[in-house]
């Protein structure tokens, strides 16, 4: 199996982005911005169809999309967006505005799928397919080590921010009465989803991200109270199904990969509920 | 007696501060829009004292403490906090804000909470063990913590998830996170709001021992000084736009009251000795911060 | 064949240009009996603050229709099974005690999630005719028989009557649970219900707006008309009535262009929902000028926010 250099590139690429969203997707259920992590990736999709019709390289529309809408629901997010307290009707009331923003995006993603097919003639079902599903396994050498290196510098960030993201996950007037940039942070962190967002949209598509950003991040919260502990299991736990997923897409002729990889991320989160 | 002896050199001259104020206000005023919300406060709050802030719902008490904050500008008068002006000094100041309660589900510890206070601003994470210089520092953050746990008297569940706890517990906890950096001044909004009777007069001890025994000087606001009273030093009673600042026996009076509000107020002891206001005009609540609205205004959660 | 449909400006004309065609009528059948269903279950929905898992079960309908692709039968089944099941899995999963919002929508995603692997799994498995794909994902309007008219109307005419019998106590359920719940109302086998009826209705706009825009229908008309007013029974026919024109109005044009459906009734759908926010802020902005505002207020920016 590894000798297989697209299997060796799919493990390289995959295994950073695994844990560029087990790590930040602990601070995304911590904040209860899963739906957040919802709509980015839905607009990975239309991002990189625009960027395609427009003959650009996918991945610049890509991030692109999912750095600016990040921005824009981080800049509309009111007060109660800082997840982590309050009760259960904090965070859904911006979930309506969210949705409707990305709904039209997707919109748009219609809109540029039809232009993009009608102007270069069939082949946009399988971009379509590819963003929406992932392509982890037609990863070349080289996309997977540029991949590789923004997750990793992703993670990087969230570990340098992670400390006072927590202070204003949990005690936000604290935090802000201390000088921590309530605001900048909050911003930042959603834009920095983007990023992973887009990262995570290549290996297993915009529709399945969730399974990869949430769940191992839900098992570990489940699993460890001390957060730091939290936040390396989460990293690790998307890691293991990341791993797992890939051999499994491997062995199993006909299972597509991401069907695998998120399979074992949601069934790592089952066995959680189960045990803790 | 020589006559050379210089009558100022006596031990009979009188004791003077050695530090100044930890907080104070002179002839503040804060206006908001056209409404002017308090004017014409004059408090000082030193080391030790025990000063609550009182008056009817939406008459601006949350508004002072966010001045000491920094957090909002005065409109008029100064206020400086530990010898300087508003917000510099903020890393000496305990803040404990209007309570909201922790989900129902956070498995985060109560310690884990606590120690946010201590180093939750720093960037990065937390040196792990095995770096050189490192341990000493964990090993006195750990001591602190504990200690402050201690304080509160809250060891004997700061390990379970702050989900579980109940509000009394909770309160404690964040208390706690308040204090663990030895401030100099503790700004608690409405911290006895949602606890029961029991509750209300262990946490009002508490705040007392932490005052008088550590020598903080406390701000506290509160719409019923009754589990207070047995250790105010001072009150500041905020109404009609006015403040009158004084010991408890001379602004909670009819006398006083009727004065501030300009409409017969009585005050009436009870037998135990609580004061209970009547006639007291409240202004509209507008409690932002606790109620959803559905029209895309400031509303916060819900319940 | 004729040359392209050409969008005059004569409304009259272009109507019946229009109702000539039966597969417009039907379209536009189908597109009202949504817009009417996906409305009503939609204002709840929006109430209940519960649009991620309104978002989730529109998912659903895509391994429901590879799977029924799979299997052989028609799409709509599928559709109809995989919704319910999602309603059902959400229902069950959701509600109960010691569970952060984080980790009531975490396990909400990773449903969804799930789904949309099996959907991808079928898919594959089925030999994936992306064309389809377009469809389903998108939205299309050229192909609703008059068989599915039919059934999308009776699923919706059941619904509805559910819905008016469970009316009172779900709304009281949805507004103050605790009260709800202390006066013996079901709240949580409302709420499992009600997840049911919305993956009905979700199942329902799929087939017209595609899976993926399903919140054209089932959001934004209803959020528009909560915004405008808080009376329950105006915004309420204020939602059917914005679904109505918003299907009207988007079918219509999508006839004459090539683009798909699902782009124009969402964009329209968009522009309302934005319209309504401006003017709702606009309104309030207004009216903070007039009276003093109220003392306990948000501190100066960028210190606590």
């Amino acid at each position: 199996m590894f000798s297989q250099e697209f299997m060796r590139n799919a493990l390289l690429a995959g295994t950073f982005i695994a844990l560029a969203c087990g790590v930040s997707g602990w601070f995304v259920v911590l904040r209860g911005q899963v739906f957040a992590g919802d709509a980015l990736s839905h607009v990975a999709f239309p991002g990189a169809l625009a960027a395609a019709a427009a003959g650009v390289d996918e991945r610049i529309g890509l991030f692109g999309a999912t750095i600016a809408v990040g921005a824009g629901i981080g800049l509309l997010g009111r007060r109660s967006f800082a997840g982590g307290r309050g009760t259960a009707a904090a965070a859904p009331a911006d979930d309506t505005a969210i949705g409707a923003v990305f709904t039209f995006v997707l919109g748009l993603g219609v809109f540029f799928l039809t232009l993009f097919s009608t102007s270069s003639g069939g082949g946009s079902g399988i971009e379509a397919a590819h963003t929406l599903f992932g392509s982890i396994f037609g990863l070349g050498a080289g996309e997977a080590r540029l991949a590789a290196v923004i997750a990793l510098v992703a993670v990087g960030l969230t570990l340098a921010i992670a400390r006072p993201l927590l202070f204003v996950s949990v005690s936000p007037d604290v935090a802000g009465a201390r000088g921590v940039p309530t605001r900048l942070l909050g911003v930042g962190f959603v834009m920095l989803l983007g990023i992973v967002a887009a990262e995570a949209t290549q290996a297993v598509g915009a529709l399945l991200l969730l399974g990869l950003l949430a769940a191992p991040a839900a098992a570990a919260h489940r699993l460890a109270g001390n957060p730091y502990a939290g936040i390396a299991l989460g990293g690790l736990l998307a890691v293991a199904a990341m791993w797992g997923g890939l051999a499994l897409g491997y062995a199993v002729p006909g299972l597509p990969p991401s069907t695998a990889i998120v399979t074992l991320a949601v069934g790592i989160y089952y066995i959680s509920t189960l045990v803790a | 007696m020589s006559p050379d002896a210089s009558p100022a050199a006596t031990s009979s001259a009188p004791a003077v501060p050695s530090s100044p104020p930890a907080v104070e206000l002179r002839g503040a005023a804060v206006r908001l829009g056209a409404r002017t919300i308090w004017s014409g406060v004059d408090v000082a709050v030193r080391d030790g004292e025990f000063v609550a802030v009182l008056g009817a719902n939406g008459s601006g008490k949350s508004t002072l403490l966010k001045t000491v904050l920094g957090a909002l500008p005065l409109s008029a008068g100064e206020v400086s906090v530990l010898g300087a002006p508003a917000g510099r000094a903020n890393a000496s100041i305990g803040y404990l804000p209007q309570r909201r309660s922790f989900d129902s589900g956070t498995r985060l510890r109560g310690r884990d909470v606590v120690r946010l206070g201590l180093d939750g601003d720093r960037w990065g994470l937390p040196l792990p063990r095995g770096l050189p210089g490192s341990s000493i520092r964990r090993r006195e953050a750990g001591e602190r913590i504990e200690q402050v746990i201690e304080l509160v008297g809250a060891r004997a569940y700061a390990e379970r998830p702050i989900g579980e706890l109940s509000g009394g517990e909770q309160q404690r906890l964040l208390i706690a996170q308040a204090l663990v950096r030895r401030p100099k001044l503790l700004l608690l909004d409405e911290p006895l709001d949602s606890l029961d009777l029991p509750n209300q007069a262990v946490v009002a001890a508490l705040v007392n021992e932490i005052c008088k025994g550590e020598g903080v000087a406390v701000l506290l606001v509160a719409h019923d000084v009754n589990p207070l009273l047995p250790y105010l030093d001072r009150v500041v009673y905020l109404a009609a736009g006015h403040a009158v600042a004084g010991t408890v026996e001379e602004v909670i009076t009819g006398e006083t009251l009727t004065g501030l509000y300009g409409l017969p107020v009585e005050v009436l002891k009870a037998s135990d000795g609580r004061l209970v206001v009547v006639g007291q005009p409240e202004a509209p609540a507008h409690h932002h911060d606790r109620h959803s609205h559905d029209h895309g205004g400031h509303g916060d959660h819900g319940h | 064949m004729g040359t392209e449909p050409q969008l005059s400006w004569n409304l009259a004309h272009d109507l019946s240009e229009i109702l000539e065609y039966h597969f417009m009528v039907n379209a536009l059948l189908a597109g009202s009996v949504v817009a009417v269903m996906a409305g009503l279950l939609g204002w709840l929905m929006v109430l209940r603050k519960e649009t991620f898992a309104g978002h989730t079960l529109s998912m659903m309908a895509f391994p429901g229709a590879a799977g029924a692709a799979l299997i052989g039968v028609p799409a709509m089944w599928g559709y109809f099974v995989f919704c319910v099941a999602g309603g059902l899995a959400i229902g069950r999963s959701s509600v109960g005690g010691k569970r952060t919002w984080g980790e009531q929508s975490a396990s909400i995603g990773a449903v969804q999630a799930l789904a949309l692997g099996l959907g991808f799994l079928f898919v594959s498995l089925y030999g994936g005719v992306l064309g389809d794909l377009d469809n389903l994902l998108f939205g299309t309007f050229l192909g609703i028989s008059d068989g599915q008219v039919l059934v999308l109307l009776a699923v919706a005419v059941v619904a509805v009557a559910v819905l008016a019998v469970l009316g009172r106590p779900l709304l009281f359920a949805s507004v103050d649970a605790d009260v709800a719940s202390a006066r013996g109302v079901p709240v949580r086998t409302l709420g499992i219900v009600f997840l049911v009826l919305l993956g009905l209705a979700v199942a329902e706009t799929s087939q017209v707006t595609g899976v993926l825009l399903v919140f054209a229908l089932l959001v934004m008309p209803a959020a528009s008309a909560q915004a405008v007013t808080a009376r329950p029974g105006l915004s309420l026919a204020l939602t059917v009535a914005i679904g109505l024109v918003v299907v009207w109005l988007g079918l219509g044009i999508a006839y004459f262009s090539v683009y798909p459906a699902g782009f124009f009734v969402t964009s329209i759908s968009f522009a309302i929902y934005v319209g309504v926010q401006v003017g709702a802020w606009a309104r309030g902005a207004a009216q903070r000028g007039l009276r003093p505002p109220e003392p306990e207020l948000a501190p100066a920016e960028g210190v606590i926010v």
